[in-house]
């Protein structure tokens, strides 16, 4: 039975669902006509969702909880996380605001596709049970499939879906692989009831089991070497596509990580660890060198998303209390920046198209100053430079990993976080010390100019007083590891 | 010879293999490798189930259920990606999938 409670525990969710069947309704009847009503009622229904979290009536011990049998939860952690999967996922709305327009691809199913894609990851970022954790993924996954291949005159969008949908569908498979051989070596899916089940047990089947579901959440993260998917999708897929990769599906599927890390099988922490560190070492070097040489835009920071995955990752080894709450501020500042620079090149277009290469960019200090500096900033932070915000995500993140006795890997990391400067600092160098090439077109449309404006002012605000960002993110860690 | 759990783990190993040597090995048809990928969730399948009436619980028969809907699905959109595909393309070979690279 479905008691009231579960209900108020999976109150945004459920919005989020009853909106979506509406607007697919919507979609249906009105064609084309409704692509933009149905992308504000998405964001309106976002801030719903968002407001619908941190409601009175939710907070406190009975607010928190699990509902539907266990198999979903809500607490400080998911909630965090949720907050800015939606604020992310509002933003790449904006971002195709007349994207698609312009490239005569309008249609109502971007924003239906996108809302149901966030159901997926905050069913993700809830999952306290083997199967909302596999029906959670796959929503998300089958979403941004088709939102891959969504420009579907392109041909290049087209392979990005197939390339995409393959290699997803593969890891998807491994993750259920290896979900039925922890179900059947520790008997139970629950999340509780495996942590104590699993404790100190090290039996093959478990320890594959436990692998195969390592391998595929960081296929989902693109950690390196599982990172191949990467660079091909973020090429080909349309850019606000791109944008919404590089934020929201990351962050759910690292939260989804660490949960799964965390609770059920923290008794075979001693296994997991050396797989994350060689996915994380692998990712920051493989993100920091091949990086070097990319030229096209979205490839680059491509290579930049393995990177930061892997500085992700070290915070995820760090450890408890630090290490989880290091992520929570480096993911929440990481999405704003990428979804930053994405919206900066959006804003660029020469003969209709939106800008690839990184030559595009000569000489925008001359032609578009604001631009210029904006991209300049995000940039910087990205390269980690202090003392932007970027810098304070990395800097929790190492000193976590310190803390712990991972020396070596901090080192790694700071080593890997120079090597990609070079790439961030080169674009920098091309739009202020090139000489400009033929101008753009002019600046559209105020969807996308409102993300460059907000991203770039939240991080310079976040940089002059990070604490609003770092106690939220305290809060919800110490919430989190209060659990495990 | 009774038949046992480890049987059917061993039936389900070999489909799994099947399955992922399917995906990597194929170069010539996308069509193969919808399906590879229906042979390995259906591995899994015979994991859970088997699992299940070995433990004298029915999670795993819930889940395999929940597999099989979400299977279907998978194969939908991953057609439907494909016809996009081949309309543009005219040709859906693995090896020609070379737009992306450099």
């Amino acid at each position: 039975m479905v008691d009231l409670k579960s209900l108020v525990v999976a109150l945004p969710e459920i919005e989020l669902a009853v909106a979506n069947l509406l607007f697919l309704v919507a979609a249906a009847v009105f064609g084309r006509k409704a692509t933009r009503p149905l992308g504000a009622a998405a964001i309106l229904v976002f801030v719903v969702a968002g407001i619908s979290l941190f409601l009175p009536a939710r907070i406190g011990p009975e607010g928190f909880g699990a509902a539907f049998g266990n198999q979903f939860v809500d607490d400080g952690f998911a909630r965090f996380v949720k907050a800015v999967v939606l604020l992310a996922s509002s933003f790449s709305i904006l971002l195709s605001w007349d994207f698609f327009e312009k490239e005569g691809q309008a249609r109502p199913e971007y924003p239906v596709l996108i809302v149901f894609a966030v159901l997926g990851m905050m069913l993700m970022i809830s999952a306290n049970d083997l199967l909302s954790l596999y029906v959670g993924l796959e929503l998300q996954s089958l979403s941004l499939y088709v939102l891959a291949a969504f420009n579907r005159d392109d041909a290049k969008s087209g392979e990005a879906g197939v390339k995409y949908f393959v290699l997803g569908a593969m890891s998807s498979g491994i993750l259920l692989y290896g979900l039925s051989l922890l179900y059947g070596f520790a008997g139970s899916v629950d999340f509780d009831a495996l942590s104590k089940t699993l404790a100190g047990r090290g039996e093959p089947g478990i320890v594959v089991g436990v692998i195969f579901v390592c391998a595929a959440l960081a296929f989902k993260i693109a950690a390196a070497p599982f990172h191949m998917w990467a660079p091909d999708v973020y090429e080909g897929a349309p850019t606000p596509v791109t944008a919404f990769f590089a934020s929201a599906p990351k962050v759910a599927a690292l939260a989804l990580f660490i949960r799964f890390l965390f609770i059920p099988v923290s008794g075979v922490a001693d296994q997991w660890h050396e797989i994350l560190l060689f996915l994380s070492v692998a990712s920051m070097i493989w993100g920091a060198f091949a990086g070097l040489s990319q030229t096209n835009l979205k490839r680059l920071l491509a290579y930049s998303a393995i990177a930061n995955i892997g500085y992700l990752l070290v915070g995820v080894i760090g450890g408890r209390e630090d290490g989880v709450q290091a992520v929570l501020i480096y993911f929440a500042i990481y999405s704003l920046t990428t979804l930053g620079v994405f919206a900066v090149i959006l804003c660029l277009r020469r003969g209709g198209k939106v800008i690839e290469s990184m030559s595009d960019l000569q000489g925008l200090s001359k032609t578009n100053p604001l631009l210029a500096l904006a991209m300049a900033v995000l940039l910087f932070s990205l390269a980690g430079l202090p003392p932007l915000a970027g810098f304070l995500g990395k800097y929790f993140v190492f000193l976590a990993a310190v803390k712990s006795g991972y020396f070596e890997l901090a080192v790694t990391g700071v080593i890997a976080s120079v090597v990609a400067a070079f790439y961030y600092l080169r674009i920098v160098k091309v739009m202020y010390f090139d000489e400009p090439s033929t101008g753009f077109d002019p600046v559209p449309n105020w969807g996308v100019r409102a993300v460059v404006g907000v991203s770039s002012i939240a991080l310079v605000a976040l940089t002059v007083a990070p604490s609003l960002l770092v106690n939220g993110a305290v809060s919800a860690a110490r919430h989190f590891t209060g659990l495990i | 010879m009774s038949i046992g759990l480890s049987h059917f783990l061993i039936v389900a190993a070999l489909l799994f293999t099947v399955g992922i040597v399917g995906i990597t090995v194929n170069r010539r048809n996308v069509i193969v490798i919808l399906m590879s990928i229906e042979l390995i969730l259906l591995a899994a399948n015979i994991n859970l189930v088997a699992f299940s009436v070995y433990q004298n619980n029915l999670i795993g028969q819930a889940f395999t259920f929940i597999v099989l809907t979400v299977a279907a699905a998978e194969t939908a959109i991953g057609l439907a990606i494909l016809v996009v595909y081949f309309r543009n393309r005219g040709d859906i070979a693995v090896e020609n999938a070379n737009l992306l690279r450099n």
